[in-house]
């Protein structure tokens, strides 16, 4: 038989199971409670302690089965496995049944249960944190074995050219030609990520000044909703603007003054990235500048400062944690920032300062090897972990950064909804 | 003992000067952000709308015995080189179908192939001058028409850009969304009440409620690495599918909703809590009854906007292999499909320049559904806010 | 205090626009004169018609009932009403012979001469030491450092609180006490040398002892400058005010020499208010 069929045989019988503990459940409730006897819960409430006590159990059997099979990789039948799910799940029924009497808890138990699977519910999150970790650092070491930290970490070639014919067993000796050093990659990262803070840090900044302290209620109406709709456009739709309109423009400007500019430069990228965090840095200093407490404007208008000096020297300066923690976020966003450098950057490692050249980043480089027809197993393959995991170490500790110093401006101000 | 007003207003100018530079700059930053929206609109507009519009031709198709092997001898030979090769192409096929439909003749609008629909519009193309005549002659005989494209909404992928269409990622995105959102808003919304009414404060709680901050600010891309490491090669979810795109993004998703539902249910005063405790509710009832209704907008609200990101998301999707050619719609959830950004990527890729406007088609298509579903929860929100 | 005590010209029919004022006898010079002052949030009235004459190196006192218009009155003094967009005002408010309210005047300006103090303290995100020479620096009244460090010291002498600070100037501002910090308040407003400064309850966030301090640095400040202080504490205005003006409903029912007016007051709606029949 299928296995699909089976399951669905599976499903349907724990279902009927479900269906009758319920009904038996509660009728053996009511039958207790009309002879009488005050009972600590509701009728339905036995019911429901009733079918958890059959398909719980059940369930978590054949869960554990299934897991502990891919785990150990050792072959439980289906049939078997499922098989001794329903005889849990008749067991459990049969116990539930016994429970139900006057002296037990059914809404007390219910609750315990409910609490757990809620419990359960809440480590997902951390076990999605885990299986990041896990499935990176596992994948990236086996890439170390590879190849040496070292070079990864100093190199300044990447090349992987050749490492499939390695990973086929062809390769001609130890070093094959490939080579893994990713300094060019981060370097062309660095700088993409450098341009777009350099656009979205000053109009960002700029704009929550504006709708803060300047805009009346009207223009604060418009542009709110303007800046969401900036924050919710997809970024493969940043990424062929970027390439398609942006580029050619760099290009033709840099033509026009006599410039050579590459059409995969890094400029268009950094600069649409840059269009793209604008949202995220304008909304949360927004909120920062808007928690900075009036008595301190007040207090600076009252010396006799300027509007200008008040915002510049008293303002900023207090939402000045909250600011940062907002660039923080907005800069670890343009690191892992994929589509836009994939579309409009290169594919060429290329170790330059010179924006208008073309250049590429460790999530291009993590695509590239993701797509193409290798070997799960081949260097190049693995590389991309390596470069993930070095995305994820940065990311998490510019994230944690952040939370920290939002945290402190948090406490210094008592705000509460940020 | 100090200046008079006059004396301080004049050393006050330069200062005056220097704080409205503070007003104007940053007001032209707002203007600036709002120029690029208007920009960027307008580019995908002018690029994209032309995907609407498809060039059609009037052509008079002989079912003979020659066109049943080849289609070609179906049509003139002037019509051949300008209407699309899908339609020679299928000739045979109907006749099969339909035996009746030998030594008939008849006069059908068809698809004129890409080159012609963008020489149409005004594109350069690489048309040789003769069949250029050929086509300013069929447009002043009325036989060359635009039409709405509906073929553009309902056809799948294809290599032709005259064929090409959205349907199989519209389909390949619903059922995508379906999985996304069957795992996160569950798994979201039960961690959400967790966190707020039921867990103790201790460091296990701290660690997950800063986890989860944290998990919804790394890269995407790293979520995808974790759908191929563990999904596909650990658990052995079928690549490319619905299925483990869905959970990939789920994981994804999953912080936002969280967030959002500790806020909604954050906003449900204590007092209604401590009032249903009063009249004998257990915790789970005061939650189940009174306090996850009350929340329920912001939830939905939050859920929403989780989903529009989720749909917009494309570097996690081409990981686990979700950027496939997919020209017809898929059945399953266990099918390879592809989604709206995804084919998106796919057609930017694409060398022929007519799909330059299929992509930016494509893009309009996906932003108006983005922008109505956020519209929505914006709605929404206003809709039942309540002040407490 | 001074035993020529202007005189109420209550029992006077006051010419037009100067009831509750004093005689021109008096030994003060004027430091701030109001007709006909009218203010309005929106479309309420909360100041309606006030005429008053405020004397240099004088401490008074504003008291009346919570919501009479004492502290909105204050802060037209110094038009930190302008940042309230629904407000509007009508009628003279005189300083150094020039309309406060005029359009030619400048508000920077008129907030450099006229400094304030309020309810809670407000330390900037500064240093101690910064929180004091910021706005003098600003205002280009120091150019030196040296001249700047002496400034500090003898702004935060003439506030009380040099002992107290001068070994952490470095710290935070908000790292002191609260009637520290108030302190901290008063030496930032005298460092700019202006001639007014109003208070808007400066005490009532504090406690006792450091109320007390306060008490006394304003009885010691007022050789140098003109203070209007609004308080809710009959008490504080007895102790500290040379002249009493009594609100109510946004009109000044009574203003004379704090003396005459807590024994003998002239109006009935004060004496019930300062025997504390409401308020």
């Amino acid at each position: 038989m299928q296995t699909n069929q089976l399951f669905l045989i599976f499903c349907s019988v724990l279902l009927l199971l479900g269906l009758a503990a319920f009904f038996v459940g509660r009728s053996k409730a009511t039958r207790v409670r009309a002879a009488g006897t005050a009972m600590y819960a509701q009728p339905d409430q036995y019911a429901w302690f009733a079918v958890v006590a059959t398909a719980g159990p059940a369930i978590l059997v054949s869960a554990l089965g299934a897991f502990v099979m891919l785990l150990l990789g050792t072959e439980i039948p289906t049939f078997s496995l499922l098989l001794v799910s329903l005889v849990v799940a008749v067991v459990g029924f049969a116990l539930g049944m016994t429970m139900i009497r006057s002296n037990f808890h059914a809404r007390r138990a219910i609750e315990r249960v409910i609490r757990w699977v809620l419990a359960g519910a809440a480590t997902i999150s951390i076990l999605t944190t885990l299986g990041i970790l896990i499935s990176i650092v596992g994948e990236a070491l086996n890439f170390f074995q590879m190849h040496s930290f070292w070079d990864f970490i100093t190199g300044t070639t990447w090349a992987p050219g050749n490492s499939f014919l390695m990973a086929a067993g062809r390769g001609d000796g130890a070093s094959g030609g490939a080579e893994f050093g990713s300094i060019p990659l981060f370097a062309g990262t660095f700088m993409i990520t450098a341009i777009a803070m350099a656009v979205a840090v000053p109009v960002g900044l700029l704009s929550a000044i504006y709708m803060g302290e300047y805009a009346p209620d009207r223009i604060r109406s418009i542009a709110k909703p303007m800046l969401e709709v900036l924050a919710g456009i997809p970024t493969v739709v940043y990424g062929f603007f970027a390439a398609i309109t942006v580029a050619p423009f760099i290009v033709q400007v840099t033509d026009a003054i006599g410039l050579d500019a590459s059409f995969n430069n890094a400029l268009a990228p950094g600069i649409v990235m840059g269009i793209m965090i604008i949202p995220f840095i304008s909304s949360l200093s927004d909120d920062v500048i808007n928690a900075v407490p009036d008595s301190m404007r007040q207090g600076s208008l009252a010396l006799g400062m300027t509007k200008g000096e008040t915002i510049r020297d008293v303002v900023v300066p207090a939402a000045l944690p909250g600011i940062i923690s907002a660039s923080l976020l907005g800069m670890s966003r343009a690191l892992g920032e994929t589509m836009i450098v994939v579309m409009a950057a290169g594919m060429r490692p290329n170790l330059t300062v010179n924006p208008l050249e073309e250049m590429t980043t460790v999530t291009v480089r993590i695509v590239a090897a993701m797509t193409g027809d290798l070997e799960f197993e081949s260097a190049e393959t693995l590389s991309a972990f390596a470069l993930g995991l070095v995305l994820f170490v940065v990311t998490l500790s510019l994230n944690l950064v952040s939370v920290i110093m939002i945290r402190r401006f948090r406490e210094k101000y008592r705000v509460n909804n940020l | 003992m100090s200046d008079s007003f006059d004396q301080i207003s004049q050393q006050l100018k330069s200062r005056h000067r220097k704080s409205s530079r503070l007003k104007y700059f940053s007001m032209g930053a707002l203007a600036l952000a709002a120029a690029f929206l208007l920009v960027f609109f307008a580019d995908m507009l002018i690029k994209g709308l032309p995907a609407f519009q498809q060039a059609m031709i009037n052509v008079e198709i002989n079912y003979t015995e020659d066109a049943a092997k080849s289609g070609r001898a179906a049509v003139d030979r002037d019509f051949s080189s300008v209407i699309s090769r899908s339609v020679v192409r299928t000739i045979p096929l109907e006749m099969r179908n339909d035996p009746s439909l030998l030594g008939t003749t008849q006069q059908r609008w068809v698809l004129a192939s890409g080159e012609v629909d963008q020489y149409l519009k005004g594109n350069r193309v690489r048309l040789d001058d003769e069949e250029k005549e050929i086509i300013d002659h069929l447009v002043e005989s009325g036989k060359v028409e635009m039409q709405f494209n509906a073929g553009f909404f309902s056809r799948g992928d294809s290599k032709m850009p005259e064929l090409a269409g959205i349907m199989s990622a519209v389909v390949g995105t619903v059922m995508t969304m379906i999985v996304t959102l069957a795992i996160a808003f569950p798994i979201g919304v039960m961690t959400a009440i967790y966190l707020e009414e039921f867990a103790p404060d201790n460091r296990l709680t701290q660690l997950i409620e800063i986890n989860i901050n944290n998990l919804a600010a790394i890269p995407s891309i790293l979520f995808g690495l974790l759908g191929l490491a563990i999904f596909i090669n650990f658990f052995g979810v079928p690549r490319s599918t619905p299925l483990v795109g869905g959970m990939t993004l789920a994981l994804m998703t999953l912080p936002v909703i969280i967030i959002s539902t500790r806020t909604a249910l954050r906003s449900v005063p204590e007092s209604i809590r401590h009032a249903a405790f009063g009249v004998g509710c257990s915790r789970w009832q005061v939650v189940k009854d009174h306090v996850l209704p009350l929340a329920m907008p912001g939830i939905m609200t939050g859920s929403i906007i989780g989903l529009a990101q989720a749909m917009g998301e494309t570097a996690p999707l081409i990981i686990v292999g979700m950027v496939a050619f997919i020209p017809d719609v898929t059945a399953s959830f266990t099918d390879a499909a592809t989604v709206m950004p995804a084919q998106v990527f796919t057609w930017s890729g694409e060398p022929d320049r007519a799909f330059v406007e299929k992509t930016a088609g494509g893009i309009l298509v996906l932003l108006a559904v983005l922008i109505s579903l956020n519209a929505s929860a914006v709605l929404l929100r206003k809709k039942f806010e309540r002040r407490w | 205090m001074n035993s020529q005590a202007p005189q109420v010209s209550e029992q006077q029919t006051p010419a037009v626009g100067q009831p509750y004022t004093r005689n021109q006898e008096a030994c003060h010079d004027l430091s701030i004169r109001v007709r006909d002052l009218n203010l309005w949030y929106g479309k309420t009235q909360a100041l309606s018609g006030l005429n008053i004459d405020l004397f240099q190196k004088n401490v008074t006192a504003l008291i009346g009932p919570s919501g009479c218009g004492k502290s909105t009155f204050l802060r037209c003094l110094n038009r930190m009403n302008d940042l309230i967009p629904s407000v509007h005002t009508e009628g003279l408010v005189e300083m150094d012979g020039r309309d406060v309210n005029a359009v030619k005047m400048d508000e920077v300006a008129l907030r450099r001469r006229v400094g304030m103090v309020f309810q809670k303290p407000n330390p900037f995100p500064k240093s101690i030491y910064e929180n004091v020479a910021y706005a003098p620096r600003m205002h280009d009244l120091v150019s030196r450092k040296a001249d700047q460090d002496e400034l500090v010291e003898k702004a935060l002498r003439d506030a009380g609180l040099w002992e107290e600070a001068k070994d952490k100037l470095q710290e935070p501002g908000t790292s002191l006490s609260g009637g520290q910090q108030q302190r901290l308040c008063i030496a930032r407003a005298i460092a700019v040398q202006p001639d007014v400064i109003l208070m808007d309850e400066p005490t009532s966030a504090l406690d006792p002892i450091s109320t007390a301090t306060i008490e006394d640095l304003m009885d010691r400040l007022k050789q140098k400058f003109t203070i209007i202080t609004v308080t809710h504490n009959m008490q504080q205005a007895a102790r500290v005010a040379d002249y009493t003006a009594f609100f109510h409903l946004g009109e000044i029912i009574e203003y004379n020499d704090t003396k005459v007016m807590f024994s003998t007051p002239a109006k009935k709606k004060t004496e019930d208010y300062i025997s504390g029949r409401y308020g």
